[in-house]
């Protein structure tokens, strides 16, 4: 792994809209396949501690993702990807919603539209998304919520410890 | 901190408007009165004292009253729980990177 692959992260509250670039070391088509098929967004997808799991997947517009980002207890945070757009290796525009374990989109929870793009970068592939909210209230609750989840993560995490402890 | 996090949603309102943006920006600077806050804008005075109120009541400042003239002063330790935030979003994304960067080894191995 290269230590000077680009990687930047950038909030602009006025649009409601995290920017996030990276650079990867492989070609485009292999960086794109890691971005739209199961058996391998399973492998990455899941920031640590969580692992990512598929329910089911259709990598086409109209079809969408649903997976769970499942914590080391187990616990399962159901996740859906709807394709709205797809440009075939070099993009696709998706809406990130909550879901229940059937797939049903909870609709009190914020949404945000993902602008994805892939772009060659010889021998590298430059991949930004843009993760854009509705609201300025909108990207608040999803602040709240992360506040939230972090603040049980962290007392799972110490759950655990007292019980190897004990 | 609180899990509902009311401060944090008055907090990020704050931030959702230039004005007040410009405002936060000038008094990282020093403390400023009113009304050196609000000369570089095209804007009547009470409009401009809503932003004001908006931050103060965000705890983004505190401001304080001296014979005619109110004084706004940064308050640093506000911004603490919206720069915790975006470094926990910014450590996610570093974190599944770094396994789609182990990831994509795997894969280009594979291919050789």
């Amino acid at each position: 792994m290269k230590p000077d692959l680009h990687f930047s992260f950038q909030t602009d509250m006025q649009s409601n809209r995290l920017t996030i670039r990276r650079e990867f070391d492989a070609p485009k088509d292999l960086v794109w396949d890691c971005y739209t098929k199961a058996e391998l967004l399973d492998q990455w997808f899941a920031p640590e501690p969580f692992t990512a799991k598929t329910k089911s997947m259709a990598f086409e517009e109209g079809g969408h993702w649903h997976f769970a980002m499942v914590d080391p207890d187990g616990n399962e945070h159901w996740v859906r990807f709807d394709y709205k757009s797809i440009t075939p290796k070099d993009g696709y525009r998706a809406q990130d919603a909550f879901s229940d374990a059937n797939g049903s989109i909870n609709r009190d929870m914020p949404v945000s539209t993902w602008d994805v793009t892939f772009e060659d970068a010889s021998p590298r592939t430059l991949v930004q998304i843009n993760s854009t909210y509705e609201t300025p209230e909108a990207l608040q609750e999803v602040i709240d919520m992360g506040m939230k989840e972090g603040m049980e993560a962290t007392l799972s995490g110490l759950d655990r410890l007292l019980a190897k402890l004990s | 901190m609180d899990n509902n996090s009311p401060e944090l949603d008055t907090i990020f309102l704050a931030f959702a408007d230039s004005t007040r943006r410009a405002v936060l920006r000038r008094l990282g600077d020093g403390p400023a009165s009113v009304s050196d806050l609000a000369a570089p804008f095209d804007m009547a005075l009470p409009p401009f004292m809503k932003h004001i109120r908006t931050l103060e009541n965000a705890g983004l400042i505190t401001t304080e009253k001296v014979g005619r003239v109110r004084t706004c002063e940064l308050n640093p330790e506000k911004y603490a729980a919206v720069e915790d935030w975006l470094k926990e979003q910014r450590q996610q994304w570093a974190s599944r990177y770094r396994k789609l960067d182990q990831l994509l080894k795997q894969l280009k191995e594979k291919d050789k």
